[in-house]
């Protein structure tokens, strides 16, 4: 699959097939830490977490709408009012699911992956209603258009070096959260002793809605990053949601380093692979090697080591 | 052993061959009779569906294993089906207009110039109906046997079969010269010389459809009344204690987990006979995933209850999505939510809550009276 192409070719296709799969690495990230903190941490199965990133990725389109139409002095740095609106929205409406559904299924994880796959079927549906079912993209600021030139063959586009910067940072806060927080304590003590935690006084349902929330949240900043690099349609959350999965259980399910070393292999191998082989081809590859990989190694790459 | 054999055992069979025969008389006579061919037919479609779901019964209801990739074997048995018919069909005279003739139509289009080494065998029925039942049974094992052997159970089963879902799904849309893409296999049209898209040859297949059904609740039957039957149960509720007893208990996942995988694959070539095409449509994620929900609304411990929940939700989406359909994936997605949270044992649980102990209620009276008579020789007990 190499023949024809130079050394230096070869090179510089690495490196910007690379830089595609940092991208898409940054998509994977940001849906899989969510999905992480609340598969990982509560044992939950989200199947609607995809629909949480799209409207994320809604509430970006209508607030980029919104300031360009009101006060367009503020364009320049709408995406950052759109971020945290965003990560409020999917938090509150997480909040909301849990406090109504997922809180009545703890002991039953397959039923909650049932309910929740049905709250997708639903919102989708709101979205459909709502937006229309054609996607819709944003308009970026010019300060996120254009590319740098790192050498004559490679290229650089802003807006995916940007959503690389954000994915880090986010990934440090939610790090600084979970580990060294008193609250990010709590939420871990719940998870791996629930009883115990109860016992020495945190109060668990409280916990458990607030990190539902956090990782619904999580999943709409996703979403926000999301427009910088693709257009958004009611069902594209279900586009991610395997490989989000995949990604989780693949990095082992409770280590967030492990959710993001996962992360960078799915998506470097794909888009590597991507260039060479067809799309489909590329895909399936993947995704049969981590299966695979997953059989043989069925609790992932990172594992937690807690005494049960 | 039963406690209590004339209410106990005895009250079982003749409800479960009660609502067997009832079935059967709905699907044989009262349907053929009330219902235009071309309902009907659709009828035969949503019946084969109702193999998955019982198949998802024994798999999920009895063992405690959501597969979430029951449209992968539903979807192999079709393809082997189709792949048959559509040899038949491209016969070299049919397709001498080909660059190639004898090769189907999409290979052609996608320039094939020879048939592809696995489709060879397809040219033999008899092969073609083996592997109908062993290919997604082979491949269930295989699955089986690295997953369960090494314990992984639950939902990290749910979500790996549903990555195989999604991995067939673009892999077959991928392929399109060896599998038609995205449109599937289509045109079918004979079956050994017999015209399948005639309307006598649709009401021949609904009724062969509907006797198979009924022979497989009755194998599902048997299956959940052997002994395999309650280990099943047993390993759903504490898998441990079944583990200690001495039981290999991922043997037993392994052969529920197959068993679901063929009565699935039977159902995939009856749509594809009835139907008369197959595509990666009835394959992927989210096929998979309403197949689940077929068998919960029916009620997930009940063979029966996954039969008439198969047909009531096919027909609600059909009749929804006819008139409304923005309102179908609020429909479908209350569904998912209130069968898990307001009514976790389907249709068949509101019927043995509310409707079957009035029914029972003069049985019973009647039925008590000679037992209380001769309580000497339990008929039955030999048979337990």
């Amino acid at each position: 699959m190499f023949e024809g192409y130079s050394l230096a070719e070869l090179g510089s296709i690495f490196a910007m097939q690379g830089f595609a799969g940092l991208i898409l690495f940054s998509v994977f990230v940001l849906m899989a830490l969510g999905l992480a903190i609340i598969f990982g941490q509560m044992g939950v199965i989200n199947m609607a977490h995809g629909e949480f990133m799209i409207l994320g990725a809604y509430v970006t389109y209508l607030c980029s709408n919104f300031i360009s139409s009101t006060v367009p002095a503020l364009f320049p740095a709408y995406f950052f009012i759109a971020m945290i609106l965003a990560f409020f929205a999917s938090g509150a409406l997480g909040m909301l699911v849990e406090w109504g559904m997922i809180r009545f299924l703890y002991r039953r994880p397959l039923d909650t992956l049932l309910a929740t796959w049905g709250l997708s079927l639903i919102l989708q549906q709101v979205f459909r209603s709502v937006f229309g079912a054609r996607e819709v993209g944003v308009v970026l600021p010019d300060w996120l258009m254009g590319s740098v030139a790192v050498t004559d063959t490679i290229e650089v586009p802003i807006n995916g070096l940007f959503v690389m910067g954000l994915t880090m940072a986010i990934t440090v806060v939610i790090y600084a959260v979970m580990f060294r927080s008193r609250w990010g304590q709590g939420v871990r003590a719940v998870m791996q002793n629930r009883t115990m935690a109860g016992a020495v006084g945190i109060n668990t349902e409280k916990v458990d809605r607030y990190t539902f929330g956090l990782g619904c949240g999580i999943a709409g900043v996703a979403g926000s990053a999301f427009t910088m690099v693709g257009s958004t349609g009611p069902t594209s959350g279900q586009l991610y949601i395997v490989d989000t999965f995949l990604v989780v259980v693949f990095g082992g399910a409770q280590s967030l380093i492990g959710t993001i070393a996962s992360a960078f292999t799915i998506s470097q191998a794909q888009s590597t692979m991507e260039f060479f082989l067809s799309g489909s081809t590329a895909k399936v590859l993947t995704l049969l090697t981590v299966v695979v990989i997953l059989m043989l190694r069925p609790q992932g790459l990172f594992v937690l080591k807690v005494r049960r | 052993m039963t406690r209590n054999p004339q209410n106990g055992l005895l009250g079982r069979i003749d409800g479960d061959v009660a609502g067997i025969l009832l079935l059967a008389a709905l699907l044989v006579i009262v349907l053929p009779l009330g219902l235009d061919i071309f309902r009907l037919n659709m009828v035969g479609k949503y019946l084969t569906y109702a193999f998955v779901a019982l198949g998802l019964v024994l798999c999920w209801g009895s063992a405690g294993i959501l597969s979430l990739g029951q449209g992968i074997f539903f979807g192999i048995g079709g393809y082997c089906m189709a792949m048959f018919l559509k040899l038949e069909a491209s016969s070299p005279e049919a397709t001498k207009i080909q660059s190639t003739p004898g090769i189907p139509d999409f290979m052609d289009w996608n320039q094939l110039t020879a048939l592809p080494w696995f489709w060879e065998p397809f040219h033999s029925l008899t092969f073609s109906i083996v592997a109908v039942v062993a290919v997604p049974a082979l491949l269930a094992f295989i699955v089986g046997l690295a997953m369960f052997k090494r314990r992984v159970g639950g939902v990290y089963f749910a979500i790996i079969t549903q990555a195989f879902a999604a991995i067939l799904t673009i892999l077959i849309v991928g392929q399109q010269g060896y599998t038609g893409g995205i449109n599937g296999i289509t045109d079918l049209r004979t079956l050994k010389g017999w015209d399948i898209r005639t309307d006598e040859a649709k009401l021949v297949l609904y009724f062969v459809n509907a006797a198979l059904l009924i022979g497989c609740i009755l194998l599902c039957l048997y299956v959940r009344r052997s002994k395999l039957g309650r280990i099943l149960v047993a390993l759903r509720d504490k898998e441990d204690r079944v583990r200690f007893s001495g039981y290999d208990v991922a043997n037993f996942k392994i052969f529920v987990f197959c068993f679901a995988a063929a009565l699935s694959a039977v159902g995939g070539a009856m749509f594809t006979l009835q139907v008369g095409f197959m595509s990666p449509s009835f394959v992927g994620i989210v096929p998979s995933i309403e197949m689940v929900i077929y068998c919960a609304v029916g009620g997930r411990l009940s063979l029966l209850g996954a039969v008439y929940g198969t047909l009531l939700v096919n027909w609600a989406k059909t009749m929804l999505s006819e008139s409304f359909p923005e309102l179908w994936l609020f429909a479908m997605g209350t569904l998912f939510i209130g069968v898990v949270m307001v009514f976790p044992n389907g249709l068949a649980g509101l019927y043995q809550q509310y409707i079957a102990p009035r029914l029972r209620r003069p049985i019973v009276g009647r039925a008590k009276m000679p037992a209380a008579a001769a309580p000497i020789i339990p008929p039955h007990t030999a048979a337990d």
